[in-house]
Formats: structure tokens, sequence, C-alpha cells
């Protein structure tokens, strides 16, 4: 093969000259260039290697359905592999490389895997990895290792691992009608839909509007296709009620009319111009979508029939008129219908030599003869090519007597020499969108293709894609799909009388094979693959395409689909529509991940802040995450380890009084007439007797009976309650709320809302506590007759408002403060002042946790979704008076089964701390696997106890304690003597916190 | 897929949450029906072909949308709400 640039043609800028490098060779091409055309002016043929046999191959197509032609593109550090040469357009500096060989195109040592062909047939992962049943090797790792070896010699481009340094956006977009698709019928479709005053997007994914106007011998009106395209578009480009796309690929059809596209902003430009994005990603909402996507031509399948040098007769044609390059001195065309003689046509006054015109069936039109003979081509019926004569490219063909009905290769072989051969095995409509959208599509015995299915969502099809093979059923045919009341004028095609339905030949198949015949090509999976996979009771099309990767590959079988499951359906001896196909999925060509992502990468959660945040931080907080929100752990001081800065900050609520943001409590405004009766069926204990001014301890069980949440719930007025849950369930309570309130009870009048940012909380704790609000509240009286144990009162802090409630998580007196969100600094730093006599200590979650701990309060760690109430000793707050949600469940054998685990307290008895996590054992040695009987779910050193302490749960709990165990924690190496204690372990009377 | 709420009109489905099949009836609260409160809780069918089903519009109006949709297609034939629903369900039981 010899390919090389015409004199004239193409929409190519000669007057410019493009450089770029291929595998480190610099080369030029102009303006307009695809890269594959481009390297085909410069007499480049072999492009890569194959996937699996590692074969030499060219380009094979024009557009996206190209198979073989696949490159690396290198921007600085940044790889993008299998680019398809025939889509990239060249720019200035353009850096590509082939891919899959070693060390070089030219010479690659993997070639040698062609020569163990059998190896690698069908299958071949499947039958290889499962490992030696028997001999030496049986159960070693051995095959793990070779697989390494095994799979670095298949594949394609590789992933590179530099970051991204490109910037990609993500629109949205909503339109009347989208037209996918600026062919004929593209074109005609948008105008007719634009000029009813329609909304219309239109995407094109090539960089010109006009689809196989573009290469097309035809005249419209009198006039070059090309041209009268190119003027259509700029029409309607503006014309203001329409968008039109170039460059922009449709690559997903979901529910409810969403597609999904990416344009080429700017990476086909050399210097991108600053701000704007490599790729823009569209989500399009369209009323109506117009599927004018075209048609891909298929090739037919013989022996030999991947070297350089064969590709898609179309693809020949195209190169040559849309590029001004010859793919081959002495080109040759393969077919099974009419559409090759039009391609002869065009390639004879482009000035191509058409050598012979090889065709199977045995008669053809009068059209097609003249063709023939006009363009000098001998032309051979009633024969096929049976194997190809290659280097590293083409040199010459074999053909051989063939019958079309019987399918039998017969006659003595004769060799043509020819440096292209072009293909044409009929026509396949681009149903991919289609087929997205959902409908299963359905066969033409005519065109010998599947055509679009019914619609099943807005959408139609048109054109090519529709099965319309001639431009002038396309033209009329689009202008009804775009809209019903067109009235178009449509324009006046000259074109030759061609039958695009072919002979029903879709594979040659000599009785002597000495060549591969491949039907995918980028996943190099042969016609005898196919009749391998069947004979291994592989036969349904999905079991086809998952066992030998037909269609798999990154172009997804556009050109070797439909042979494929024709081959299959002729092993089994069924038609085609009976044998299926199988479904296509998005993509419809690939798409770069940065271009999904848009802006969106990195830390993408929101950072819920309290409003004491800055405090936190300016007062040597150190802050996790607790779900979204920042929370101080702890503050830290010169030096200090997190244990002895919590072991401090501990004491001090113990011994005097400490201070802690709680503005991070879930808090819900429930109100309404029924909103009492509301929370007596949401909670498991009774808040309708809860006088007003009053709090009370609440827990709440899922519908199955399990422990949900708890918290503390504030009678405010006789109809409105304050509700608090844990920082980490407050958005599923509310939702939970609400679904009971909208769904279930809807009866009940009562409103929610969620209030949690609304309020400011600061919790004080420690004996002295009460000195610190009596310092500092006006308004209302804080001893225990005005402000008991629960009871809650309103008075102003600092001029601010504030609402007290005497509730205590450490077990120590303590109040919780809330005020306006806007508030809670002022307020915070207010009782930080009056609790300065007392060196009031500001504590964070690990002082909190610990103090906790101490006293086995529950929180989410025990509350995990599979612990009861009773698990937790929590069965006093189960009413009896009342069913509740999860009341009818709780009762389940399994759930009050004797070996579940309870929670229980645990003691270090060496004096090392306890890890969370740990599994409780009895063992004293430490062994995998153990029989583990719990486990901890917090753990800390207890500054009251003087001791490492633990929260458990523990089988038979309460039965266990007093005895030892160990608590074992293998990952970090932990073996721990443990007392099983009760959970309350300090101060269990609660004499402190009512004092 | 888009769910067109009757209160904020057509959004994209990633406003919504899928709050669970709405064909199961809950038992009456103080009923000990443990068969009844099982299916409740636990049993589900599985059908090809329309369905209901509850939508919760968390990133929009924040109210249970009763969808019927075809799980087969996502076509969606109705949408109303929750709570309508549940109010005509409770009256039709009463009369």
């Amino acid at each position: 093969m010899t390919s090389s640039r015409l004199s004239k043609g193409g929409r190519i800028d000669r007057s410019k000259s493009v450089r770029f490098t291929f595998d480190g060779k610099a080369y030029s091409g102009h303006p307009g260039d695809t890269l594959a055309s481009a390297l085909l002016a410069n007499g480049i043929t072999l492009f890569g290697r194959s996937f699996k046999y590692h074969r030499p191959r060219g380009v094979f197509a024009a557009g996206s359905d190209e198979p073989n032609a696949l490159v690396t593109v290198f921007t600085g550090d940044v790889r993008e592999p299998n680019v398809r040469t025939t889509e990239l357009e060249i720019y200035d500096g353009l850096v590509t490389q082939s891919q899959n060989r070693f060390p070089s195109l030219e010479h690659d040592w993997m070639a040698v895997n062609q020569l163990a062909g059998p190896l690698f047939s069908a299958g071949f992962y499947y039958k290889t990895f499962m490992g030696p049943a028997i001999g030496p090797l049986r159960g070693t790792r051995f095959w793990m290792f070779c697989e390494k070896f095994i799979r670095r010699a298949a594949g394609l481009g590789k992933a590179g691992t530099a970051a991204d340094p490109d910037r990609y956006e993500r629109m949205n977009a909503f339109c009347d009608v989208l037209v996918v698709g600026s062919g004929p019928a593209g074109l005609i479709a948008a105008e007719a839909a634009a000029t009813t005053g329609a909304r219309v997007i239109i995407a094109e994914e090539r960089p010109v509007a006009g689809g196989s106007l573009l290469a097309s011998g035809e005249l419209i009106d009198g006039r070059n296709p090309a041209v009268w395209a190119r003027e259509k578009a700029a029409a309607l480009a503006n014309m203001p009620n329409v968008r039109f796309l170039t460059r922009t690929s449709v690559w997903g059809y979901y529910d409810g009319n969403v597609l999904t596209a990416v344009e080429h902003v700017s990476d086909y430009k050399p210097n991108r111009t600053k701000g704007q994005p490599r790729q823009r990603h569209w989500v399009v909402r369209t009323g109506r979508t117009v599927l004018a996507t075209g048609a891909f031509e298929r090739p037919i399948v013989f022996p030999g029939n991947d070297c350089p040098g064969v590709m898609l007769a179309d693809a020949v044609r195209r190169f040559a008129i849309e590029y001004g390059v010859a793919a081959g001195n002495n080109v040759t065309l393969f077919t099974n219908n009419d559409s090759a003689y039009d391609a002869a046509r065009a390639l004879s006054q482009a000035g191509v030599n058409v050598t012979a015109i090889i065709d199977v069936r045995s008669d053809v039109s009068g059209t097609c003869r003249d063709i023939a003979s006009v363009a000098g081509a001998e032309l051979l019926l009633a024969h096929a090519v049976t194997g190809t004569h290659a280097g590293k490219t083409l040199s010459s063909i074999t053909v051989q007597h063939f019958n079309a009905e019987t399918g039998r290769v017969s006659g003595a072989p004769r060799e043509i020499k020819t440096d292209c051969l072009g293909v044409s095995g009929g026509w396949s409509p681009a149903i991919h969108l289609a087929s997205q959208a959902g409908g299963k599509p359905d066969w033409d015995e005519d065109l010998q293709a599947f055509l679009p299915p019914e619609p099943n969502q807005n959408w139609v099809t048109t054109g090519s894609a529709a099965g319309y093979m001639d431009t002038i059923s396309v033209l009329s045919d689009a202008a009804t799909k775009g809209s019903a009341k067109s009235r178009l004028v449509l324009p006046h095609v000259e074109a030759p009388m061609l039958d695009a339905s072919p002979a029903p030949v879709f594979e040659i198949e000599p009785s002597i094979k000495s060549q591969k015949a491949f039907v995918d090509f980028q996943h190099d999976v042969t016609a005898d693959d196919i009749r391998l996979a069947y004979r291994e009771g592989f036969h349904s099309v999905e079991h086809l395409k998952r066992y030998t990767t037909l269609g798999m590959a990154t172009d997804q079988g556009k050109t070797s689909n439909v042979p494929g499951l024709a081959i299959m359906a002729d092993v089994r001896g069924i038609t085609i529509p009976q044998a299926g196909t199988t479904r296509f999925r998005p993509p419809f060509t690939p798409v770069s991940l940065g271009a999904i992502a848009g802006e969106r990468y990195g830390d993408l959660r929101p950072h819920r802040l309290t409003p004491m945040h800055d405090w936190h931080l300016a007062n040597s907080a150190r802050t996790y995450e607790a779900g979204l929100w920042h929370r101080p752990m702890i503050y830290g001081s010169h030096g200090e380890t997190v244990e002895q800065a919590y072991t401090r900050e501990a004491r001090a609520v113990r011994q005097s009084v400490g201070i802690v943001d709680v503005s991070t409590l879930g808090k819900i405004d429930i109100q309404g007439p029924d909103a009492a009766e509301f929370l007596d069926r949401i909670y498991t204990n009774m808040f309708s007797t809860l006088p007003v001014g009053k709090a009370r301890y609440g827990l709440m069980l899922r519908e199955d009976g399990i422990a949900f949440d708890d918290g503390t719930t504030w009678r405010l007025a006789e109809t409105q309650f304050l509700m608090t849950t844990t920082t980490a369930n407050a958005g599923t309570v509310m939702q939970h709320l609400e679904f009971f309130s909208d769904c279930i009870w809807p009866d009940l009048r009562v409103h929610l809302t969620s209030v949690t940012d609304v309020w400011a909380g600061s919790a004080i704790s420690g004996p002295k506590s009460r000195a610190v609000l009596e310092a500092c509240v006006i308004g209302t009286k804080v001893d225990n007759v005005a402000l008991p144990f629960m009871g809650i009162v309103h008075g102003k802090i600092d001029g601010i408002p504030v609402m007290i409630c005497r509730l205590s998580f450490s077990g120590e007196l303590a109040y919780e403060v809330y005020c306006g969100a806007g508030f809670g600094t002022k307020v915070w730093e207010a009782l930080l002042a009056a609790g300065n006599p007392f060196d009031i200590m500001p504590y964070g979650l690990e002082a909190l946790g610990t103090l906790r701990i101490e006293k086995g309060h529950v929180t989410g760690a025990e509350i995990d979704g599979r612990t009861t109430a009773h698990d937790l000793h929590l069965d006093w707050m189960l009413s009896k008076k009342k069913p509740y949600i999860g009341s009818a469940m709780i009762g389940r054998e399994g759930l009050k089964d004797e070996n579940r685990l309870s929670l229980v307290g645990l003691i270090s008895m060496d004096n090392q701390s306890i890890t969370g996590g740990s599994h409780i054992v009895t063992d004293p040695v430490p062994r995998e696997p153990a029989d583990s009987f719990g486990h901890v779910t917090a753990a800390c050193y207890s500054p009251a106890l003087g001791k490492y302490i633990a929260l458990a749960l523990v089988k038979h709990g309460t039965s266990m304690i007093g005895n030892r165990a160990f608590a074992t924690d293998l990952l970090r190496d932990k073996h721990c003597p443990v007392e099983i204690v009760s959970h309350h372990m300090f101060d269990p009377e609660g004499s402190r916190m009512h004092g | 897929m888009i769910i067109k709420c009757p209160y904020c009109g057509p959004r994209d489905v990633i406003e919504f949450i899928y709050q669970g099949d709405a064909t199961r009836t809950r038992p009456e609260p103080a009923s000990d029906d443990r068969a009844a409160w099982n299916a409740y809780v636990y049993d589900r069918t599985n059908p090809s072909g329309s369905h209901s089903e509850y939508w919760l519009h968390s990133g929009g109006c924040r109210q249970h949308l009763l969808v019927t949709r075809d799980v087969s297609t996502h076509a969606i034939s109705s949408v109303v709400f929750a709570r309508d629903a549940a109010v005509s369900a409770k009256s039709g039981e009463l009369a």
C-alpha cells in the first residue's frame, strides 16, 4: 500500500502546513486533516498492533467507527490512550504514539503471539486462569503470577498516571427538539423544526456539518453537496432559536428524554484560548429527539481481512474526497451491494485509480456496469476475495469464483495486485442511541440490517439511521420527521440509481483456511472464535458476546456486530433476527472521565461549621470531621498527647466545670394540635404527659423493632416541641418523621421543620455549672426549684435571649444553653467569662466521649442498627400503655434471644489501653481464628476511675459481669486482659447530676 | 428520569430519594397480628410493569410523592402527593 496526497481536492487548507509527530518522527499535514488522513498522505499505512496477536494494523474506517488505528496522545506528562486517528484533528505540536507494540511498531517482539494463535482463542482467560487442577503447581499462586505477564502482552493503550491539568465544564441545556447528526437528514429535520419556531439544538460529532454529503458524488440543486450542507448549516446556526454544536458526540440516551454529549471545545487547538475548557459535557433535556445518526458501512469477513490496506470502501472514498488522500495507487473494491460502485465513481472522479471491483453477486444493474467501465475497473461478478498477501501492508489479493446462494468458493485462485482493498458488506443504521433508549431493534430483510425500534420515548429516527439509503428519500423523510407541519421545499438531487440492499453474504469461508478471518478487529475476535464458542455451548448472543468479547472493545462493535451475529446465526442454522442482538449501552464513543466530572472533583462534600467554629480554631482546637460537621476533638496545649488533653478536659468537668459546643445536634421543631400524639407514636415512651417547660429523654425504634435514635425532646408549649437527635442521624430522623407524617398518619395535624442550623448550643457541665449560670443569666432563676432536672427556662445572657434546659450527657450537673445561631459565639464567650472564676474548661469530643463512656450512655456506636432497647438496657423506656413504631415487632423471638449481644463495661486489667473494635475472647493467647463473643464499641482512659475502660457489646452481657476475658485486636497487635463490669461505671446512682 | 412534582414541576431524579414500595398497608398500630406485621416490614413483591412507590422530594418541597412507575420502562404514569393519596385512602376505608 502506497498512500499519498492527491494533487487536488479535500476540505483541507493546502496553503498552510501543520507539524506533528508520530512515534517520534516529525510529519506535516494541512489544517482540516485528521491524524489518519495526514499519516496516509505521508505514506504511512501501519498504525498499530492488534490487541491479542500483535498483528500489524492500518486504518480501517474514516470516522468514529474506527477499530484499529488508535494512538496515544501526549500533552506534557499527560497521556490519553486509544484516541481514534480518524477523528483526531491534527494541530501544530501534536505528539502521538502507536500502541501495543514493543520495542517499536515495525519490530514487535510480541508478534510471536500470532504463532501461538490457538492458545489465545475465545474464552482464553476463563480457560487459563482457573489454574492447574492437578500437578505440582496446584493450589499455588503460580498462575496469578503468570497472569500479570499475559495481561501485559494484550491490550490497547496504557492509561496515564499524571494528573490531568485540563479544565472541563458541564452544561445543562433545554430544548424542544434535539437533532443528533447534521447530514442531509439532520439538516433538513432541524430546518423543518426550527422554522416552526421550536428551540432546536443540533449536535454534530464531526468538525463540519454534512455527514454523507461531504464525500458524495451527487449534486444538490446542481451544486457540490458539501457546499450546500455548509451553507444550510450556517443559515441554521444564524437562527436565534437554534444552537449548532459541532465536534459534539451525543453519547448517552437516558429516561425522560435526557441525553448526554461531549463537545470538544479546544482539544484540537495548538494554543488553547485562556479560560476555554478542553471539553464541555452537555446534559440536554429535550421535548423530542430526532436521531439522524446515519449508518455505518460494515465489512465482509474473509481470510486475511485485517492487514493494513484493507479498509471500508466508504473510508477509501472519504479519504479521497474529504482529505484529498489516495489510500492506495491501485485500489480494488469488494462488495455485496451497489454502494461500492458509488465509491468507485467518486474515487475515479477524484483521480484515484480503481483497478477492479469484485462483487459476490452474479449480476448487477446497468448503472453499476457503466460506472465500472467509466472508472476503467475490471468487473468480477460472482467472485470473492479469499485471501490477502501482505508484509506490513497489502500487496495483492486472491480472488476465486463464489456462489452467493450456496456460499461456496470454487475454481482456481487468481492473484490481483492491489495496495488498497475497499470492502463493502452493506450498511447498518446507527441505532445505538435508539437502542440505549430501550427498544428492541427490528431486522430488515431488504437491507440485511437492524432498523431502529419503535420509539418508547418521544423520539424519531430519520435518514439512513431509519433505513433510507438514498438522498432523495432521506430528505423527504427528514422534513416530516423534523416537523409534521413542515412546508419545506426540498432541493433537487441528482444521483445515480443505486440500490444499497446487499446480497446476504457476511463471510467468505474457503474450504482450506490458511489465514485468520477477523470479525472484531479491536478485540482480535475471529470467525473461528465464534464457531468455537458455539461448539463450547455459548449459543445465545449474550453469551457469545461475553465469552468471545465480540463487540466489547472501545468501538462497541460498530463494524463487527452484524457480521458476528450473522456467523452465529449461520452455525446455529437460524436467521439473524432469531439469533437476536444485544442492547447498546452508553457511551456511543469513549468519553473522558474529566468531561463527566467537569469541575466536580476533589473534596465535594459541604463542610458544616458551627457558629463557634472560628473561636475553636483561635483557641487551638484540633478538629475532626463527624459526618459533614467539623468538631473540636481536643483543645491542644503545649506538647500534650490527645490522651493527656482529653484527660485534663474530662477531669476539669468532674472537678469544676467545662463547656462544649453541641450546636451540631439535630433539632426538629414539631408543632400542631396533634404534635404530642405524633411523638407518642414515634417514641417508645410517652410524651403527651410531658408538662410544658420540661424535657424528656426519648428513644425511637425502626419498624422492625431495632433501636434507631435517641435524644431529648423539649415541650416548649402545649402544641410545640423541640426534638433533638444525634448529630449523625439528624437527616435520617427528619426523613423518618416526614414519611410517617405524609404517608402513614396524614390525619395528624402536625408540622415538621428542621431547625438544626437555627440554634447554637453550648453545654456546660460540672459541679460549678449552676454557679456559672447564676453569674451570667438574667431574667430567670436557675436554682433547683426554678430549673429542676429536665426543666427549661428562658432568660438572657449578655443581652441575648437564651433557652436553658437542665440535662446531662456527662453525668454531672449540666445545662444546655441555646440561642440564635448568629449569637452563638457571643453567648459562648459570656459563659466562658462567667466561668472564669471556676477555671471553666472548653472540652472537645474526646472528653465528651470519655464522660459518657464512664456513665455508660449510648451513642451511634452502640445504636448500630443491630441492637434493641433490651440489648442496651433501655427496656425501661418501652411504654406498655400505647403502641409505637416498632412495638409490634420488638417481641419477636430473635430479638429476645438470650444469646444476643448486650451492653457491658470493660476495665483493663493490665493498665493498657483497649482499642475500639477489639473482639472479646476467652483465649489468653492471641490467635486467629478465635471465637469472639462480643466487641468493643468505645474505649478511653477514665480520669474518674484512673483506669482504661471501654463499653462493649457482649453475648449474655449482664450475666457475664464479674468475669474476666481478653479484648483482642489482631490488626493493632493488642491482647488486653479485661474485667467485664456494669456499663454504669461511674456514679451509678446518678447523684451528681441530680445534685 | 424526570419526576413531575405536583408542587415544583418536572425535576430530575437526583432531587428525589426513593422511599420504598407504596403498595403495602401498615397494620393498625395496636395490632398484634405478627404475620401482617412481617408482611408489612419485610415482604416485597418484585413485579415487572406498573408499580406504585414513594419518593421524597428531598431537594425540593420535601413532600412525599406517590409515583406510579413502570419499572421495566421507567415511564411514570402518575405523580400525586402521598398525603392526599393517604387521606383519600383513609376516607375510602371509612365510607
